[in-house]
């Protein structure tokens, strides 16, 4: 668990990245603090789900390195959902993972719009529904670190409010919010924009 | 300890509502042991004698059959991610999985061994001694299995691969589960080879669920 004392923060310098033969990005470097929303912008392949992978500790990178300072709540471009699991079960075992308590899965569920589907198996919910389902996860524990792989896919306008309010709510509270995204998120918090060429 | 009860509570419950994948490994041992009296002798002195060999090497392959789903499932979805940035370490959810494995595949085969060794006219002694090689065995395949299924999770056709890394190793499992049976058949204390599966275990408890963490984390570079 991190240190309440501790400041969020995401350093990263001269990041440099290969798939096979291929650079995807080097010479990268910036620093994230508190409140701070970073999106990650680049056109398909460029690199956007490698670098947030790195960020989250994912493999290493070829150059240049990563500082992190807090826990990290990850969705990625998986859902993580078990289709025969209800969103409340896949919840659950959520909060069993990382020490949450399971109190906590209730107001997420309420949050993400997930009240009526919350005992139906994942298997026969929409591409959006599990979607919120997967970003519910963002409303259990106090991850000050969140990296988001394309949070808005699938959303609809609905959805994609709530999560630009737990952006907004998550940098109020000191956190920080890296996503990638074709979409920009309007959020109240100011944006800086890491481009990938 | 409460993540591996997380663990294996959540599994045991996608197990139990998928449950006809999980009937496969005994319905698997029934079939291949059933083609043995119609392709080598349906006699019973020749099918008492290869009785142990045949429930051994088909609980081997049943071993394999759910192996490649071990992790895949988890890897894909995108969960292996979540349990790898969880505080709690890899080693002991990916133990978990393993022990879930065990409990459908490997429990399964021990309770309808007996009924196997009936149709195959082993002797009571030979029967109690393949039991017991089981109980200790089956979970050395398992966990042997488990290390071989994190380290190929990434890759798209694992199963081939899969079975190439396991069958070498669970050899000393077959060899000795097997001389066991032959020894008490013959009216000889199977205890040697039984303590040779107990010792097996014992390494396979101890060592795989680190080998099990350290393969997965690799994977998910």
């Amino acid at each position: 668990m991190q240190n309440a004392a501790h400041d969020a923060e995401i350093t990263v310098t001269d990041l440099a990245c290969r798939r096979g033969e291929r650079v995807l990005f080097s010479g990268l470097s910036w620093r994230a603090g508190p409140g701070a929303a970073v999106r990650i912008r680049g056109r398909n392949g460029a690199g956007k789900t490698s670098l947030l992978r790195l960020l989250a500790g994912f493999g290493w990178p070829d150059a240049g390195f990563v500082h992190r300072e807090g826990a990290v709540a990850w969705v990625g471009h998986g859902d993580g959902l078990k289709s025969d699991l209800t969103p409340r079960e896949n919840l659950e075992f959520h909060c069993a993972l990382y020490d949450v308590p399971h109190t906590a899965v209730a107001p997420a569920i309420e949050r993400l719009g997930l009240a009526s589907v919350a005992n139906l198996p994942c298997r026969v919910l929409s591409a959006g529904q599990r979607r919120r389902a997967a970003l519910a996860r963002l409303c259990l524990g106090s991850a000050k670190i969140w990296l988001l792989d394309e949070p808005l896919t699938a959303l609809d306008a609905d959805a994609q409010r709530v999560v630009e309010s737990l952006v907004d709510d998550h940098g109020r509270g000191g956190g920080i919010t890296v996503f990638t995204s074709h979409q920009p998120l309007a959020s109240g918090l100011p944006v800086v924009e890491v481009e990938l060429t | 300890m409460s993540t591996a009860a997380a663990v294996v509570r959540r599994d045991l419950i996608l197990a139990a509502r998928r449950w006809p994948e999980f009937a496969l490994p005994p319905l698997f041992l029934l079939i291949v042991a059933s083609l043995f009296p119609l392709a080598v002798s349906p006699a019973a002195s020749v099918l008492a004698l290869i009785g142990p060999g045949v429930i051994w090497v088909a609980a081997l392959l049943a071993a394999l059959l759910g192996q490649e789903l071990l992790f895949r499932p988890d890897y894909d979805d995108g969960a292996l991610e979540l349990m790898a940035l969880s505080s709690r370490p890899l080693a002991v959810i990916g133990t978990a999985r393993v022990l879930v494995h065990w409990f459908v595949t490997g429990l399964p085969l021990i309770v309808i061994t007996p009924l196997v060794a009936v149709w195959f006219s082993m002797s009571p002694a030979a029967t109690q001694a393949t039991l017991i090689g089981l109980v200790l065995g089956t979970p050395v395949l398992s966990l042997v299995g488990g290390i071989a299924a994190a380290l190929t999770v990434s890759l798209k056709r694992s199963a081939p691969l899969l079975a190439l890394i396991v069958l070498p190793l669970c050899v000393p499992v077959v060899i000795f589960g097997t001389r066991a049976a032959s020894l008490a058949d013959g009216g000889v204390p199977a205890d040697g080879p039984l303590y040779l599966l107990a010792a097996l275990l014992v390494l396979a408890l101890t060592l795989a669920p680190f080998a099990v963490g350290a393969a997965l984390r690799i994977s998910l570079e």
